[in-house]
């Protein structure tokens, strides 16, 4: 475990460095993530040395951003100053974009014939 | 016995005590979302974050102080951020036979997510530094802070807004997408990583694991174009 995670900090690190000697839209993590995926492809067994501890890290994704969200209430005076006009224009934006983006995906997946029946929901599914 | 009132600042002032509060409350925000039937409005991150504001709150704890402890937490976002390179891997086929849908998605969500967040919040007067920082708030947060800075808006308002459409947008997904009857896997974890980053992630890999994968791939090229038109569509309505 402890050798999978100094990879992935390694890969982290890299991309920390690239992102900002390149200048580079993405932050580091999101470089390092694309140089693992291309590490991955050249070396297999790479994938399943990491992916125990990478699939542990992901299943409490969720509890990575508890620090963050609570710097949500730090912030509270700013966001009650212009409260309604930001909740609406989240909560608007935030249903629009999902809607727009998923039927848009399916409707090109069908048009260009890249359904997938594998990748289905079931009726039963929640 | 020492004065409780004495361990309390020495508690207070190392990491310990608080770095314990944000895992214990994310244990009962899950253990709340299992119990609930893992629905999506019983959204773990918004009941920790709701147990630590009201603790912050009660113990008179600044958030400065709450985050020497919670860094630490906080610190395995990037590392978590790699680890998306697996599932990501594995989808690999899947992924390059949705290449158009996948672009097509991310054009028209990442789109959408600014203009019409934009537009709704100028209607109620909002403009100059706050409208700069709600155009990114869909990207992860680094990148959205990055974004904002440039375009004149407040990094740590960004932070704030980042985080609220990131949890509404994993609280919505799932009704909202079975309403209109979208039932694939791959279009429903991809739109949620575009208009909801890591959050939206997180929710999608507690349902599916191609919907995880996808989400992870529409979050990071959100990233991308939102770094690229965020600025002219704030110089178009800002």
């Amino acid at each position: 475990m402890i050798t999978a995670l100094s990879l992935i900090l390694a890969f982290q690190l890299v991309g920390e460095i690239l992102s900002r000697a390149l200048d580079l839209p993405l932050p580091g993590p999101v470089v390092g993530l694309c140089l693992l995926v291309a590490a991955c492809i050249l070396r297999p067994a790479l994938a399943a040395r990491l992916r125990p501890t990478a699939q542990g890290l992901l299943s409490h994704l969720s509890l990575f951003f508890v620090p963050a969200g609570v710097g949500v209430v730090a912030h509270w005076p700013v966001l009650r100053d212009h409260g309604i006009g930001l909740a609406l224009a989240i909560m608007g934006s935030t249903l629009v974009a999902i809607a727009a983006g998923a039927l848009t995906f399916q409707w090109v997946a069908r048009w260009t014939g890249a359904v997938d029946p594998s990748a289905l929901k079931g009726r039963g599914d929640d | 016995m020492t004065d409780p009132a004495l361990i309390w600042s020495y508690l207070a002032q190392g990491p310990l005590l608080w770095l314990t509060a944000t895992l214990v409350a994310y244990v009962i925000g899950d253990a709340l979302f299992r119990a609930a039937g893992r629905q999506s409005w019983a959204n773990p991150v918004l009941i920790a974050v709701i147990l630590l504001a009201l603790l912050l709150g009660a113990t008179g704890t600044d958030y400065g102080t709450y985050f020497g402890g919670a860094q630490f937490v906080h610190f395995m976002l990037g590392p978590a951020t790699v680890c998306l390179a697996l599932p990501l891997y594995d989808n690999l086929p899947r992924v390059r036979r949705a290449a158009w849908p996948m672009l097509a998605g991310l054009v028209v969500g990442s789109g959408m997510a600014i203009v019409s967040a934009l537009l709704i919040a100028r209607a109620f007067g909002i403009s100059g530094p706050v409208l700069a920082s709600l155009a990114p708030k869909s990207t992860t947060a680094p990148v959205a802070i990055g974004i904002a800075e440039r375009i004149g808006g407040q990094p740590t308002l960004t932070a704030a807004l980042v985080l609220l459409t990131g949890i509404f947008g994993a609280i919505v997904v799932t009704p909202l997408l079975n309403a209109l009857r979208v039932r694939d896997w791959r279009a429903r974890g991809f739109a949620v990583g575009v208009a909801a980053h890591g959050i939206g992630t997180a929710r999608a890999f507690q349902v599916n694991e191609t919907a995880g994968a996808f989400s992870g791939i529409g979050m990071g090229l959100n990233a991308v174009l939102t770094a690229v038109i965020a600025p002219i569509v704030v110089g178009w309505l800002g």
